[in-house]
This record gives C-alpha cells, structure tokens and sequence, in this order.
C-alpha cells in the first residue's frame, strides 16, 4: 500500500547538479519503460525518493500488523481466526521483503527501523485509527486493503526493478486479503441485526480516513511530478482515489450498506461517482501525529523493540561464540 | 456430552493445540524481530489448524451435530482439557521458547507414533502434526541454545524459564483410565514409552544451551480432567467474548 512517502518534498539540499549526460541517458531509459536495478547509475535524488517510499511502505505492513493483530485473539470462528493470522502474518512477510528491496539502495533494515521509531519517517496514517469491532478486520480487508491495490497495481510496473517485483507479489497476496475482508462483511450483512448495525457502524467510521489514503488533493501536491516523470507513480491521488470510489461504491451498495456521504452520485455524463469534501485538517493532524492512535502505535513498536533488545543480543552474542569456536577448531587442526 | 473415551481423548489433543496456538498467536506483530512474527505465526496456524481438525472429529464421534467452533467457542474452562503446560502465560521471549521446546520435543515422537493408530483420522491427523511439530522442535530448540549460551542476561532468562515450567512437564506422560483403553485398543499412544525419547531431547539441548536441567519435583496437573491454572479463563474470555455476546450469530 501506501504511496503518501510520495507526497513529500525532496528537501532542496539534496537537490545539487548531476552529470546531465548520466541523466539523460537514466531518463531515456525510465521513457523506453526498462526496469533500473540496484547496481546501475541513478540520480541522488531518484534513489532517496525511492528508499523513503519503499520504507515506509515497509512502515506501513508492520506498524499495520497492529490494529488487526488486536483481533486475532478474538476472532468469531476458528476459520477467522486462522486467515486473520495469515494475513497478519503475510503483512510481516511483505514488511521483511520491502525493507530488503528498500536495502537494494544502501540504507540497512536497521536504519530504517530506527527512523520508524523515533519518528522520523512516517507509515501510512490509515493505522492510525482503532479497530473496536470485529467489522473492522472486515473494512481493513475490503476497503483499506483495497485502497492499498489500487496504489500498488500501477507499482507493479514502476521503473525500480526489485520494487516492481516485490509488488506483483505483495498485490497477488493483497487481493485475496480483499476477498476475504469482503467476505467478512458479506456474512455481517447476512447475519443478525446486531451483526448488519457492526457493519455499518465501521463502514461510517472508516469510509473518509481510507479516501484520505491516495493523499491531498492534485491541486495542493505538486511533489508527484518527478515521481511520475520517473515512473514510480503513474497515476494521480485524485485519479487513484476516483478508481476506488467507482470500483467501491456498488460493492458497498450489494452488501446493503450506506456510504456517510450525502453528496456521493453517480454522474452521468462522467460515468463517475461524485463524492463529498474530505476533512484534509484530519488528515493532516494525523499526518503530523495527531490521530487517534499515533502515541498507541509508536508505544507497541517501541517496546517490541525495547523488549527484544536481549533477544537481539544473545542472538548476536551466540554467533559470535559460534565464529570464535570455529576458528578454534580449525586452528587446533 | 457423550463421554465416549475416544471423544475425550480426541477433545484433550483439540484443546491442547488450540490453546498453545492462542497463546503463540498473541506474539504476532509484537516480537524481537520481524522473522520471528512470522515464525510465531506460522506455529500458531500450525495448531490452529491441527485442533480444528480434531474438533471436527470431535464434533463427528459425539454425534451431536456441534461443530469445530461450538466445541472451541461454547465450552467453558471446566469441559477445557488441555495440559496445563499450554496455557502458562507467555512471559518474555525466553519464556515461550521454552515452553514450545518442552511442548514440541513431546509432541514431535508422540504424533510420529500416532501415525500407526487404528484410528485412521487420528492417524491422518498426527501425520500432518508430526512434520509440524518436528519444526517446532528445531525452532525452539535452536532459539533456547542462542539463549542460554548468549549473554548472562539470556542465559538467567532462559534458566529461569526451564525452572518456571519444569513443574508442568510431568503431566504430559500421565495416562489415565480413559486413555489406558484406547492405548490397549491401539488407538491412542501411551505417552510413557515417549519419556526417555524426551528425557535425551530436552537434556542435550540444555546441556548445548548451558543450562540446567531441574530435579523432577513435584508436578502441576489437573487441565487433562478440567482442572486448570487460573489463566485459561482469560484466555476463554477472549477467545469466546464473540459468540457469547452474539449468541447464535453466523460469521
């Protein structure tokens, strides 16, 4: 998922002249659609976009094990219980193999870690916000995870080889993540009243944080230009966010549920869906750590990690015992 | 509930698996190192998955038409009968490590044995358990030796881990009249021909890890008749806290 690391600004210092010819060259190739892969020359700045968005998507699947990982000791059935820890488990997997396609431009997983943790680098802000019923684990699957496929389909053919390829896996395991978030909500919406009301309530709860996932608005990011010459991103947030409102909305209308948006329509001569304002103050305020969750999730990361620390060590600790008493033996030989 | 001793049998094995798979799926998302998340929950699904097809055997001999999740879902502490060794609490790092390497170097040869039960399900079961359990052995094992012979704090981690759990050990040789029977009808294994198959397994690892191995005092026991540790009320209230506050609900 994931693409707001793409939002931001590269910072003007960083911004020094390159050699032009190198350049051109790089972009000739990024035009004739050839995959850059990590030993071939790139512009400083191509490869510090690069590490910041595969990071913090990298960000984005741990700190995201989080909000669902809360319900995998109460899920309803032992079948729920069972993909919901699969899932989780696959967000584990894709962080490990983002942080090793994100390293294939020379920052270690451990640095990255450490940006995570004090706060520098920044994770999607959709886990932000609290899964209080088990609707929730049905909506992250349906519409965050759908939101997340929409911004990853188009990464599947970005211009960084070992990203694009991670992503043709990560979307594979994403979709059926949908189907199943999907097939949750289908059951809460052929189930009681009580189970069709937990439905809804998530629905209205989490309909305009997941639209505020693509990001602001086309007309306040300008960031993307650079991103889009360079084929990391290929489509819009306003476009990105238009395809999942249209993919969405019937989805949403067959469980028989109703979207918090007085003003969504279906526009007949766009043959889009016409949708309300989005509350960018929130998303901004979440943006800079201000949801409903930001402390919460930072505090879970850090005291993993904190409480790990003697695992990491020993681990550590034994293999060096282990180096040292081979090097023993082969010199008693 | 028809106390038939293949039933009760079938439901200590279910409830066993079930439990630890709880207990190991709370790790995920909170543990030392990412591949260690997916570790926790590749054995977590392992036993989730091994006591779901136990409940649904479960749910076949006692005829009753209850199914894998009302067994899981709507039996109180009482009608639990895992061992207790399960339902200990995960502690730190060093803690649930050893207690699946005590679990596992049990459960590794008792489901290998299992293979050759009359019983065809049970025997279909402990073929897919045994390889399953079989990683567990290596995984914990491995990590109680990076422990015990890592650092000192490791290592007074880890040996206070083996003393805490030792006593819950014996209750996984114990046989009792209901099992007795199934074992003389070649359907159950007697978990004493295991002990000295286990006695080696945990004694080298912990004599790798530098660790000591505790005296055999006196041991913990009841979850195998419902009688448990405080601990698993809790683990109930969360597992079950759906179906009870929805009763009859579909998901």
């Amino acid at each position: 998922m994931y693409t707001q690391a793409l939002n931001s600004q590269d910072s003007a210092a960083h911004t020094a002249k390159e050699d032009p010819q190198a350049e051109a060259r790089f972009q000739a190739r990024i035009d004739a659609e050839e995959k850059i892969e990590p030993n071939d020359w790139m512009p400083a700045a191509y490869r510090r976009t690069l590490t910041r968005q595969i990071a913090q998507h990298a960000h984005s699947e741990i700190v995201g094990m989080l909000p669902e990982g809360n319900w995998i000791t109460r899920a309803p059935s032992l079948k729920r219980k069972a993909a919901l820890l699969a899932k989780v488990q696959d967000e584990g997997g894709h962080g490990a193999y983002l942080y090793a396609a994100a390293e294939t431009l020379g920052t270690s997983r451990e640095e990255m870690e450490d940006q995570l943790l004090s706060g520098a680098a920044k994770y999607s802000s959709i886990f932000n916000y609290p899964t209080l019923s088990w609707a929730d684990i049905g909506i992250i699957g349906w519409l965050v995870d759908g939101a997340a496929i929409m911004n990853q389909i188009p990464l599947c053919r970005c211009s960084y080889g070992p990203y694009a390829r991670a992503m043709v896996r990560v979307c594979k395991e994403e979709s059926f993540h949908q189907r199943q978030g999907y097939e949750i909500m289908l059951a809460l919406c052929k189930g009681t009243p009580a189970q069709k009301a937990m439905a809804q309530e998530a629905l209205d709860r989490w309909w305009w944080p997941v639209l505020m996932m693509f990001g602001p608005p086309d007309k306040d990011s300008q960031h993307t230009e650079s991103a889009m010459r360079w084929k990391i991103k290929r489509f819009t947030n306003d476009e990105l966010r238009q395809k999942f409102i249209d993919a969405t909305i019937p989805q949403g209308h067959f469980l028989g549920l109703t979207f918090p948006d007085p003003a969504l329509k279906f526009n007949d001569t766009t043959g889009h869906w016409d949708y309300g304002d989005i509350d960018w103050v929130e998303f901004k305020q979440v943006v800079a750590g201000n949801g409903p969750c930001n402390r919460q999730r930072m505090a879970q990361r850090r005291a993993a990690h904190e409480a790990g620390g003697w695992v990491r060590e020993a681990a550590n600790a034994y293999a060096r015992k282990r180096q040292q008493r081979a090097a023993m033996s082969i010199a008693a030989e | 509930m028809t106390d038939t001793p293949l039933l009760h049998y079938t439901l200590r094995l279910a409830d066993t698996a079930l439990i630890l798979g709880h207990r190991l799926s709370e790790w995920v998302g909170h543990s030392p190192v990412i591949e260690e998340d997916l570790a926790f929950g590749n054995m977590g699904l392992d036993l989730i998955g091994q006591a779901r097809s136990l409940y649904s055997y479960a749910g076949e001999i006692e005829g009753k038409g209850r199914d894998e999740d009302a067994l899981a879902y709507l039996r109180d502490a009482g009608d639990y009968r895992n061992i207790l060794l399960v339902e200990q609490p995960n502690g730190d790092f060093a803690t649930t490590m050893v207690r699946q390497l005590l679990y596992a170097a049990f459960a590794h040869p008792y489901f290998e044995t299992l293979t050759h039960s009359s019983d065809a399900t049970l025997a279909a079961v402990a073929a897919k358990a045994a390889k399953e359990m079989a990683y567990h052995l290596r995984h914990s094992a491995e990590w109680t030796i990076r422990l015990g012979d890592g650092t000192d704090e490791s290592h007074a981690r880890a040996q206070a881990a083996v003393d805490e759990l030792w006593p819950y050990t014996g209750e996984m040789f114990e046989c009792d009249e209901i099992e007795r029977a199934l074992v003389e009808a070649g359907v159950a294994v007697d978990p004493a021909t295991l002990r000295a198959r286990w006695d080696k397994t945990i004694s080298e690892v912990l004599s790798e890890a530098t660790l000591s191995r505790p005296d055999n005092g006196y041991m913990q026991s009841g979850g195998r008749v419902g009688r448990h540790s405080e601990h698993l009320g809790h683990i109930l209230s969360e597992l079950q806290f759906l179906q009870r506050a929805y009763p009859g609900a579909t998901w």
